[in-house]
């Protein structure tokens, strides 16, 4: 697999960008999450306004075939509604948290999506037949005079424009207290786990009257409250094992077939800390946002605020590669702090063969890192560089006082335009980047 | 795949000079950021209060009438900046009416992604 920075191999360039160009951005329009299905032929985002839209990638035209296919809408519906919990007087937000993808298993695709209290599990199907010739109603639905009627036929299936139906087949409701952060879907196809803040639950897809509670981190006493799950997820080929993450930083694996209740992890992997180093805002920059394992099942990696560790599964007391997202922002811990900022929860993902990962930054800047050659890349997200095929220009961040032409000193970045969500292909180098409102996509020169 | 580290941050082990510098800076940055905090935040909140905060995320509303005309009231919000306020409480200014509130189900806005 081909580097990911600079050089003769490799070179990151604009596709497409989806969204509204206008300066006021509503509440509702801001992407909350992006993930790509299993072959990488759809693309699905959620959004705070509870839609989903699911984009499908288009085969190369025969007269292009050096452009990869573009991803166009194929479906687009309303997954949550906002609603309102009576008996605790709170609201509850119809913002999609989370989208993943089953995988394939007949013609149509099936996804989960949550907001913070309840899962759904979506079909979309493609229907490009109709049914014509009923005896008993009209081409156009009105009932048939029985009396008329003289002679029976029978209906013949003729072809239509195609059309895409989305239905929730399932809704996984009630089973959390507490804000839900992540949803996973085992390797068995049959069961996913849902995390909120203080427990983790196990479903199975066709249940949805009741749930297996395998975490429980809830203190008898919420005054000892220490620490919350802040993500978790299944292994990708052990049905069995599943990691959360700690707003603590540390991160637990689990086996399922030691006990029913997983308070007792297998594992525990922490990076020490020398006490005397700790700030106050040591925690809350070690609070892991992501945690996501690698295809092949041998490492995970985990996202905090400043960092992205990769661990191997095999070694619990610290991790095996440590990258810096933005360091420069250590020097401004208080400003983030007063401005939320520092509680932003960034993501994080791998390429398909785990040789690079990639996450999000501010200013519309994300971070690329190639793992065997140790480069590492920024680029942006903006429509000044979203010209067709134009290739992205790498970005820096000037630290010292001395700036440099082309970079940008840490007080000029613009700490709104967080890229919180960004997707890899699972196959090829595409990649979805979500830049509040605006979904960019980008894809390497060379095939 | 090489699994050799990068910058592995434990003291016990004895690592090269510049990590150690470089540990040394990050927490002389932070103690100071820390203590700039302080200076603006005398009563700073203490670890629990934040967690409770986290949970009880979302803004409580006497009742469903009450949340429906927040609701209306705040139809044209802006894009939040990122220095949002605290949510102020609105709650329990104003006895709703049916001509307050907005009907039962909004027209549903599709995406502009699928525009």
């Amino acid at each position: 697999m081909a580097g990911v920075a600079g050089g003769n191999d490799f070179q990151w360039c604009f596709s497409q960008v989806k969204g509204a160009i206008d300066e006021d951005v509503a509440e509702a329009d801001i992407i909350s999450t992006v993930e790509f299905n299993y072959s990488g032929e759809l693309l699905a985002t959620g959004d705070k306004g509870g839609r989903v839209v699911i984009f499908q990638h288009e085969q190369e035209s025969k007269n292009r075939p050096h452009l990869r296919g573009e991803y166009n809408v194929y479906s687009t519906f309303q997954s949550h509604e906002p609603e309102f919990d009576y008996l605790k007087s709170l609201e509850i937000e119809e913002k999609i948290n989370k989208i993943r993808w089953l995988p394939q298993q007949n013609a149509a695709h099936f996804l989960l999506s949550t907001n913070d209290k309840t899962i759904k599990l979506w079909k979309i199907s493609e229907r490009d037949k109709r049914a014509e010739g009923y005896n008993l109603k009209d081409e156009d639905g009105r009932v048939r005079d029985p009396f008329r009627i003289t002679s029976l036929r029978v209906p013949v299936l003729m072809p239509m424009d195609l059309m895409v139906e989305a239905s929730p087949r399932r809704i996984f409701a009630n089973a959390h207290t507490y804000h839900i952060n992540s949803i996973s879907v085992n390797s068995d196809h049959e069961t996913y786990l849902s995390a909120d803040d203080l427990r983790i639950n196990l479903w199975h897809l066709e249940i949805t009257d009741r749930s297996f509670n395998i975490v429980d981190i809830k203190p008898a006493n919420m005054e000892e409250l220490t620490e919350v799950i802040t993500a978790a997820e299944c292994h990708p080929h052990q049905c069995n094992v599943f990691v959360y993450s700690s707003s603590k930083g540390t991160i637990r694996l689990c086996d399922m077939r030691e006990a029913a209740l997983c308070d007792r992890h297998s594992k525990f992997f922490e990076e020490p800390e020398d006490p005397s180093s700790r700030s106050f805002f040591s925690e809350i920059i070690s609070s892991i946002s992501d945690v996501k394992f690698s295809h092949s099942g041998r490492y995970m990696m985990t996202r905090d605020y400043l960092s992205v560790k990769v661990w191997d599964l095999n070694m619990e007391n610290r991790p095996v590669e440590t990258y810096q997202v933005h360091e420069y922002l250590r020097s401004k811990l208080c400003s983030l702090y007063e401005n939320d900022c520092i509680f932003d929860k960034f993501e994080c993902c791998w390429n398909g063969s785990d040789s690079a990962i990639m996450t999000g930054s501010y200013n519309n800047f994300f971070r690329m890192f190639d793992r065997n050659t140790r480069r590492d890349i920024t680029l942006e997200a903006s429509r000044e560089s979203s010209k067709p095929r134009a290739t992205l220009k790498p970005r820096k961040v000037s630290t010292g006082g001395k700036r440099k032409k082309d970079e940008i000193s840490v007080d000029s970045l613009d700490f709104n335009k967080k890229i919180l969500h960004t997707a890899w292909h699972p196959k090829d180098n595409v990649i979805a980047v979500a830049a509040t409102n605006n979904l960019y996509i980008f894809q390497d020169k060379i095939n | 795949m090489s699994g050799d580290k990068v910058k592995a941050r434990t003291p016990e082990e004895a690592p090269a000079d510049g990590t150690e510098v470089q540990e040394t800076i990050n927490v002389s940055l932070e103690k100071s950021e820390e203590a700039k905090l302080k200076a603006r935040y005398p009563n700073l909140g203490h670890k629990p209060d934040m967690l409770r905060k986290r949970l009880q995320k979302g803004q409580k509303y006497f009742d469903s009438g009450d949340y429906n005309m927040a609701k209306a009231n705040n139809k044209n919000k802006q894009l939040p900046t990122a220095a949002a306020p605290e949510k102020s409480e609105i709650t329990g200014d104003h006895i709703p009416t049916p001509q307050d509130l907005p009907p039962r189900k909004p027209p549903l806005v599709a995406s502009k992604l699928a525009g």
